[in-house]
């Protein structure tokens, strides 16, 4: 296998185990995908597309991160639901100076406790990632969502 | 058949059936939305040049919102006088001197008046509009529009007093402390939410739930119904303003510990509390302000996160919330990005609103089998006054104050 095509198998294995630890309930395991210092924003098109900075969620440390799975474990207060991310292929746009640019498309379904399964949201990640402590890991994991409109509520992390 | 009746003068019960019922959801639309209120409809930015629309609603009536060519703001309702079409089709953007229906080009200017009809004068000496047709006396209805502190309301009634008299001295106060430069946009969301869009206002007006549903409030101390602080109601009920001051000596307190709360929780900590970290930008102390100005908008300080809300019911049991967040022109770097950071705490992920966007839906489902049951809101007592305690529901007393005046219940 080739350096290009090795690059893409390990991308597509690192947002299978990304969708994975968060549609299985392991979101305590969702912060180790990221290096120490980085940035992981949930925002819209719309906002993207205008340079405007503000994201739903917005988090520049590991530790917010951590800090995310802790509020909803123990501080707010949601009806039960579960995702299931359906992901595109990642498609690599450079790769210069130790930093991977990817962009992933991909779909969550949120399935509530009585059954309603809907398109929660679509979008594409915009991904930097680096070499880091022994794994690929992202420096950076901007979500962009289609739509401007969330239904009720974002919980869990897209 | 459900009665339909207010359980008497008093403001401590309101019935359920005000959430559920369609007829009395369609006289909200007529004498509330349409009626002498202000509706907020955009940010004065978002129209800076002649030419510039944004469109939007009031109750469910679709408006355009343009900035003429004399500079004045109009606002017309986005309906084509021929057959009835949407004018404007898209959430913003930058016309020249008209408004052009894609169905038949009919032209309206900026004010919405109607300028031009395609073939009025008919085709080779055929066809065309009668003489007797006017165009003047056909055009969508007109909206007045007024505005302060770099918000944009408008109105469908000539009744509506001027803006600074509909809010009161202490409201246009609290408004102008913090709306008192030129602001920037930081990002915009929409939240679709399940529920009537008074449950929404009333949870917004409610200081007695912050720190109890909110788990994220009371254990991180961000506001405890024993910080310091109240609220302020405008007179006719329909505004308030509630508050919390900064002091020192509220470390010590016990009181959500004794009473065994679900939203005290001793050894949870944050990771990385730089979002925590306020900076006094307004000088006087107070970190948090929820203002509201009936019928649909609130203006939030929370630290350093200034957004504005504007509240859009779709039905009886529906409505959209847009949530536009807010810097300065001035902002330094630094400033800037605790604001991105203190975004945390609200929107539709927020650490402190997030419950606010489902316990709405959950009142809606809970009252589904009881329109005539009322829900009680004693905490403070019954009355409507300012207070010098958020420990109290006298705002939420105000709304349905200023709500059934405006009904006519």
């Amino acid at each position: 296998m080739d350096s290009a095509s090795s690059l893409l198998a390990q991308l597509t294995q690192l947002n299978a185990e990304y969708a994975r630890a968060i549609d299985d309930d392991r979101l305590e395991e969702w912060p180790a995908f990221f290096t120490e210092r980085c940035v992981y924003k949930i925002t819209s098109a719309d906002n993207h597309r205008r340079g405007l900075e503000a994201g739903i969620v917005y988090a520049d440390s590991i530790g917010m991160l951590r800090d995310r799975v802790s509020a909803l474990r123990e501080a707010n207060v949601y009806e039960r639901h579960t995702y299931r991310h359906l992901l595109g292929l990642p498609a690599i746009l450079s790769e210069r100076d130790g930093i991977v640019r990817a962009e992933t498309p991909f779909l969550v379904a949120r399935i509530m406790r009585n059954g309603d399964t809907a398109i929660f949201a679509t979008g594409r990640y915009l991904d930097a990632l680096v070499e880091d402590d022994g794994a690929l890991r992202f420096r950076e994991r901007v979500v962009v969502c289609d739509s401007s409109r969330t239904d009720t509520l974002l919980a869990i992390p897209l | 058949m459900p009665t339909r009746e207010w359980p008497g003068e008093t403001l401590t019960r309101v019935p359920y059936w005000v959430y559920q019922d369609e007829r009395n959801y369609q006289d909200e639309l007529r004498r509330i939305f349409e009626g002498p209120t202000w509706s907020y409809v955009c940010l004065e930015s978002d129209v800076s040049r002649p030419g510039d629309y944004r469109t939007t609603f009031v109750g469910e009536m679709p408006i355009v919102v343009v900035r003429g060519e004399d500079g004045a703001i109009h606002a017309f309702e986005n309906r084509c006088a021929h057959r009835g079409a949407l004018i404007a089709l898209d959430d913003c953007g930058s016309t020249g001197r008209h408004f052009q229906c894609i169905y038949h080009a009919w032209t309206y200017d900026l004010r919405g008046d109607l300028v031009g009809i395609a073939f009025e004068k008919g085709s080779h000496g055929r066809g065309g509009m009668p003489a007797s047709f006017c165009k003047a006396e056909h055009a969508p209805r007109k909206l007045r529009t007024t505005t302060l502190c770099g918000l944009v309301w408008a109105s469908l009634s000539p009744d509506a007093p001027p803006i600074e008299r509909y809010l009161g001295e202490e409201i246009l106060g609290r408004l102008r402390r913090v709306l008192d430069r030129p602001v920037q946009v930081l990002g915009r969301f929409v939240q679709a939410l399940p529920n009537n869009w008074k449950l929404y206002v009333e949870n917004v007006k409610d200081t007695y739930h912050a720190s109890l549903l909110h788990a994220f409030f009371g254990t991180f101390r961000i506001t405890r119904l024993t910080q310091s602080g109240g609220i302020v109601v405008s007179p006719d009920g329909g505004h308030h303003a509630s508050f919390t001051i900064d002091r020192a000596d509220d470390a010590v307190s016990t009181a959500y510990r004794d009473q065994g709360i679900r939203s005290e929780k001793d050894g949870y900590r944050l990771a990385d509390p730089s979002l925590l970290e306020a900076v006094d930008e307004f000088g006087d102390g107070v970190k948090l302000q929820i203002l509201t100005v009936f019928p649909n908008l609130v203006v939030q300080q929370i630290y350093n996160s200034i957004a504005v809300r504007q509240v859009l019911p779709k039905g009886t049991d529906g409505m959209e919330l847009h949530w536009t967040y807010l810097g300065f022109a001035d902002d330094t770097p630094d400033l800037r990005r605790l604001r991105l950071k203190q975004a945390n705490l609200v929107g539709p992920a927020g650490y402190v609103s997030m419950e606010d966007g489902c316990v709405g839906g959950f009142v809606q489902r809970g009252a589904a089998a009881a329109p005539d049951a009322v829900s009680v809101v004693n905490m403070g007592g019954e009355g409507t006054e300012s207070q010098d305690t958020r420990a109290t529901e006298a705002s939420v007393r105000g709304f349905w104050k200023a709500y059934r005046r405006y009904m006519g219940h």
